[in-house]
């Protein structure tokens, strides 16, 4: 019973909140989106996992009918986002890297004049947004102008101011970045329930581990293109469920260390970007006595070794072959990386 | 959370055009958010109070005895000449902070909103006709100060001003399209004054046409800003409404028809 309800819950033209093939955006000589393919499932959180400039927010921004592919095709349940834009507009909500409020006005304001626009009348705009701000914990605030609002703060009003239109497809772009650990796991708990009460969510995101807890499938784009897909587990088994670390004493002992722990661990190993290190995905943490034994066998002395949870470089070297930081930077996105 | 955020979609009505209708309600409610916005920074509506303020003084008293014999006689030409260039000048604003308020992630929202595309445009300049209407009765407050004592009556007076505004709305749209096409507001800013400075001055706001060289006065005499400055000392000296009223308004109509178009098109593709 319980689950016909959830089923019909769903959109009825068909289960794909978004289907877009072959999208292309070029700024230049930078081809920023270079053909990506995405479906995402209604009902389910999908996450783009990817570096600064890896053209998660261009693509977002097409899907939204921001932007206009130069190339490709997209719909959002059925509706083309080139041919039916007003018709997308209504069945999605958008909340931006930067929180796309008014700085002059106060909070309730900012949700009024977006309920307003939404074609509310004024009791209703006015009840809708004392309803969503008690439900984001901003009543208090409501009244105060955003130039004094925290960053989570912000980030929660642009995500109610989203939310007016009960739209059942949301974009969250990078949701989380800039969050302190507290206010980051808020939004995780708001983005779980807001699927769990029938929303489909698309979110982009730097951090391996925000993908992995929130998203059903992830796609990890890299220059424009997807260079992987699937749940997160699929994702994580190809990359090891941890990664191991290695610096030795004696450089001249590099290659031979290198082809132990391919050796005992079974696996590719890479030389980390800063050079000097070796890497190496792990099934299993307990792996590493072996090796440990392996190399002082041989007499390669360490200077450090670590077990860590794998990065998203590591996640980048395995699929991609290279790093983050040797990822071209899109001029128009932070410099900063975050790995 | 409401649990109406499942939101069936075949429940929804859905449609792909915006009618008249709700792009004249999108846009005063555009319009509600501008003034909002200028009731909290109030600082805004700092060149339009002494802008007006002090170059009617200036002008009046500098060109009044050259021009005019004496300041009483100089007020009827200077008074609509100075309202006009005020007001138009202060359009200029509109299309400087359209760009400010453009470049900030507000806007991104408006264009993921399922609203007319002209809204957020149509009402930024709908909020700035306040600005207009402070500049014009200051300046007709200040004339009047002055001694300025218009024939036509204060009815005539208040359709002068009116459609002084009328006018200044129609021509921001040029300068909101200088707004959306400009790289940064400064830039926006000194467009508009190339542009305006010449159009404002070569005109018979200040002196008589008859006292400059013929080629000029044939620039002049086809200027819209002279024939604008003429229908308003009409209304305001004389109670009458002619030939300038009429072409001053079919020539605004026809810059919005020109610019709102082209600007709103310009709008949606910056990204």
């Amino acid at each position: 019973m319980n689950n016909i309800n959830s089923h019909s819950a769903r959109p009825e033209n068909g289960e794909w909140a978004v289907e877009a093939h072959g999208l292309v955006k070029v700024f230049g000589d930078n081809r920023a989106v270079d053909g990506v393919d995405l479906n995402v499932k209604a009902g389910t959180i999908y996450g783009v996992l990817g570096p600064n400039g890896a053209g998660k927010t261009t693509t977002i921004r097409m899907l939204a009918t921001l932007l206009r592919p130069d190339a490709g095709s997209a719909q959002i349940f059925g509706h083309d986002v080139m041919k039916e834009p007003q018709i997308v507009r209504q069945l999605i909500g958008v909340t931006g890297q930067y929180a796309s409020v008014d700085e002059t006005l106060s909070a309730i304001e900012n949700l009024v004049i977006f309920g307003r626009l939404l074609g509310l009348g004024r009791k209703e705009a006015k009840q809708k947004a004392d309803e969503l701000l008690e439900e984001f914990g901003l009543t208090e605030a409501a009244k105060r102008p955003l130039k004094n609002f925290s960053g989570g703060m912000r980030r929660r009003l642009d995500l109610a101011a989203s939310l007016i239109s009960e739209p059942p497809l949301i974009f969250l772009d990078e949701p989380t970045t800039g969050l302190d650990p507290r206010t980051r796991n808020q939004m995780w708990e708001t983005i779980r329930l807001l699927v769990k009460n029938g929303s489909t969510i698309l979110l982009t995101t730097q951090y391996l581990q925000e993908a992995d807890e929130l998203a059903d499938r992830i796609a990890v784009i890299d220059r424009g293109r997807v260079v992987a897909e699937g749940t997160g587990d699929e994702l994580k088994a190809s990359i090891g469920r941890s990664s191991l670390q290695l610096k030795i004493q004696n450089p001249l002992d590099f290659e031979k260390a290198r082809r132990i722990v391919e050796q005992v661990l079974g696996v590719k190993s890479n030389v980390s970007p800063e050079g000097g290190k070796i890497t190496a995905p792990m099934a299993d943490a307990d792996r590493v006595t072996d090796l440990l034994i392996a190399l002082r066998a041989v007499g390669i002395q360490l200077e450090e070794l670590s077990v860590q949870k794998p990065s998203l470089d590591e996640v980048f070297l395995a699929i991609t072959g290279h790093g983050v930081k040797d990822e071209k930077q899109d001029p128009t996105e932070e410099m900063e990386v975050s790995v | 959370m409401n649990q109406t955020l499942t939101g069936k979609i075949s429940e929804r009505k859905l449609r792909n055009r915006t009618s008249f209708l709700q792009a004249l309600r999108n846009s005063l409610t555009m319009a509600y958010r501008g003034l909002l916005k200028i009731r909290r920074t109030p600082e805004q509506l700092f060149d339009v109070t002494f802008q007006p303020i002090i170059f009617t003084l200036m002008f009046t008293y500098i060109f009044g005895g050259a021009i005019s014999g004496n300041v009483h006689n100089y007020l009827p030409v200077i008074i609509p000449g100075i309202l006009v260039q005020s007001v138009i000048t202060t359009s200029i604003v509109t299309g400087v902070q359209l760009r400010e308020d453009m470049d900030k992630g507000v806007f991104d929202r408006f264009k993921s909103l399922p609203i007319a595309r002209i809204a957020p445009l149509a009402g930024a300049l709908l909020a700035d006709t306040i600005r207009y209407t402070i500049a014009t009765t200051l300046t007709f407050l200040m004339g009047y100060i002055m001694g300025y004592r218009p024939d036509g009556g204060l009815g005539c007076v208040v359709i002068a001003g009116l459609m002084v505004i009328v006018c200044s709305w129609c021509i921001s749209w040029i300068f909101a399209f200088f707004g959306v096409m400009a790289r940064n507001a400064t830039s926006v800013q000194g467009i508009s004054m190339l542009v305006l400075f010449p159009l404002t001055f070569l005109s018979n706001a200040f002196v008589p046409v008859e006292t400059m060289p013929d080629w000029l006065q044939w620039f002049v005499k086809i200027n819209p800003i002279s024939h604008l400055v003429t229908a308003v000392r009409d209304l305001a000296n004389s109670g009458s409404i002619g030939w300038d009223f009429s072409i001053s308004l079919i020539g605004a109509a026809v810059i919005v028809i020109i610019f709102a178009p082209i600007t709103v098109k310009a709008y949606m593709r910056k990204a």
